[in-house]
């Protein structure tokens, strides 16, 4: 089959290669770029362990073609802990200090999910977070320290806030 | 899995999408979202031999309302979009209902009004409420323009009167009027999975009474079905009271479904399931009227 050329904004860096039409973002963020904090469960959207933000929005890099990409930027893991990203770094500190994880496996696909979460909803119920999270798989913890996670880390991020006036 | 090898190609209008389809004809496939077609081909239950991409196409993306006071909703239109459209909020609340049942965010950050319509997938939601609302579904094929009511759009499992070559390219309703009501419930094992079984309804109530609902169960068979039998005994303006109405429309639910049995759920239960959201869903439409 023939191969296309993809040219991708990863964690600001644009990239450019040629692909198998098949090889979705997943693949392509592991086995291009090396790029191996998303990871790669289930292949058909119901895990989350994949999950990445493009475009500032989450989605499931197991069911996005590298090709499709083409032209958007993407913010794995790696990216928004290199950058520090404020929302994402608060719930790393709180998924540690709750024992939010365990294996890890799940975590990354977590992390994009919550800080999409705590950036549209700065205060989230508890029942707000578990919708939230209910497309993630996590086999070790119960959710319930990822709850509390999520939720410590809101709580944290709302008392470092700088005051908007 | 990995999928089996494809080609790929994007288009730029719509007019394009129909010559590449018309170009790779049976081994091409229409790509939006992917949220349902990838899935399928990480299975290997869909191999085609190339994807034309329609994902990119702007002007598939739009909510309008046009001359004739109806909505129009493009075929690129995102659930996401659904979700935070204020238009579909004022004059389309069952679509917002329903859009949070639709999976989980990534997925709706990705997949697309037209996609899950033309995806048609028994236990999915859109299809349910296009049905509910009689939408018109407008269709681009190598002969031009056509459409399609809603109610005649879905006709079995994935299959649904779209044509080989042929593009679903919107959605049009007619906006709520202040005497109609929207309710939307389901039943699924875990928040975002696919519905056990559910419920789209929209109807007209006359002073504290419905006089006209179309309730439409999804995940009961192989499309939406329309409940024509219990729809005639919630409305049945020889019964007064709620009670005796909700009753037979209960009743009457077994001459409309004849719901499957797997391993989620028995037939049996499914039906029980079933009566058990009339009396939810119809009880949501009335509180809303009444303010209650």
């Amino acid at each position: 089959m023939r191969t296309i050329s993809t040219t991708i904004l990863v964690n600001g860096t644009s990239v450019t290669r040629q692909v198998e039409p098949r090889t979705h973002l997943a693949d392509f963020l592991r086995g291009e770029l090396g790029l191996t904090g998303t990871h790669v469960g289930c292949e058909h959207g119901v895990c989350g362990a994949c999950t990445v933000l493009m475009d500032g929005a989450t989605v499931r890099a197991c069911l996005v073609l590298a090709v499709q990409a083409s032209g958007r930027e993407v913010q794995t893991i790696e990216g928004l802990s290199a950058a520090k990203h404020k929302i994402t770094q608060a719930l790393q500190e709180a998924f540690c200090a709750r024992n939010a994880l365990q294996c890890g496996f799940c975590t990354p696909g977590l992390l994009a999910t919550a800080t999409e979460l705590l950036t549209q909803d700065p205060t989230p119920s508890r029942e707000a977070i578990r919708e939230a999270i209910s497309g993630h798989y996590c086999r070790c913890t119960g959710y319930h320290a990822i709850v509390d996670a999520v939720q410590q880390a809101a709580a944290v991020l709302a008392t470092t806030e700088e005051p908007t006036r | 899995m990995k999928p089996t090898a494809f080609d790929y190609v994007r288009a730029d209008s719509v007019p394009h999408a129909v010559r590449l389809l018309a170009e790779h004809r049976a081994g091409a496939r229409i790509i939006a979202g992917g949220q349902s077609l990838l899935a399928a081909m990480n299975f290997r239950m869909a191999s085609p031999e190339i994807l034309v991409d329609i994902g990119e196409i702007e002007e598939l993306r739009d909510i309008t309302l046009t001359a004739r006071g109806r909505l129009r909703i493009g075929a690129l239109t995102r659930h996401a979009d659904l979700e935070a459209s204020p238009d579909i909020a004022t004059h389309a609340p069952l679509l917002r209902q329903a859009i949070r049942h639709v999976a989980h965010t990534a997925i709706r950050n990705r997949g697309t009004f037209g996609g899950s319509l033309s995806h048609a997938d028994p236990a999915s939601e859109l299809p349910a409420c296009a049905v509910a609302l009689d939408a018109t579904i407008h269709i681009v094929g190598p002969q031009g323009e056509r459409t399609v009511p809603a109610r005649q759009f879905f006709t079995g499992v994935h299959e649904t009167a779209l044509r080989s070559g042929e593009l679903l390219v919107a959605a049009e309703i007619d906006t709520i009027k202040p005497d109609e009501v929207s309710g939307f419930q389901e039943f699924a094992r875990r928040h975002g999975d696919y519905a056990i079984v559910g419920l789209a309804a929209h109807g007209r109530i006359e002073a504290g009474r419905l006089c006209q609902i179309a309730p439409v169960f999804f995940s009961v068979g192989g499309t939406p079905i329309l409940a024509r039998h219990a729809a005639a005994a919630l409305a049945d303006p020889a019964v007064a009271e709620p009670e005796t109405r909700l009753r037979r429309a209960r009743e009457a639910l077994s001459s409309d479904l004849d719901p499957p049995g797997d391993p989620q759920a028995s037939a049996a239960l499914r039906m029980e399931l079933a009566r058990v959201l009339l009396g939810r869903v119809v009880g949501d439409m009335l509180a809303t009227r009444t303010g209650a």
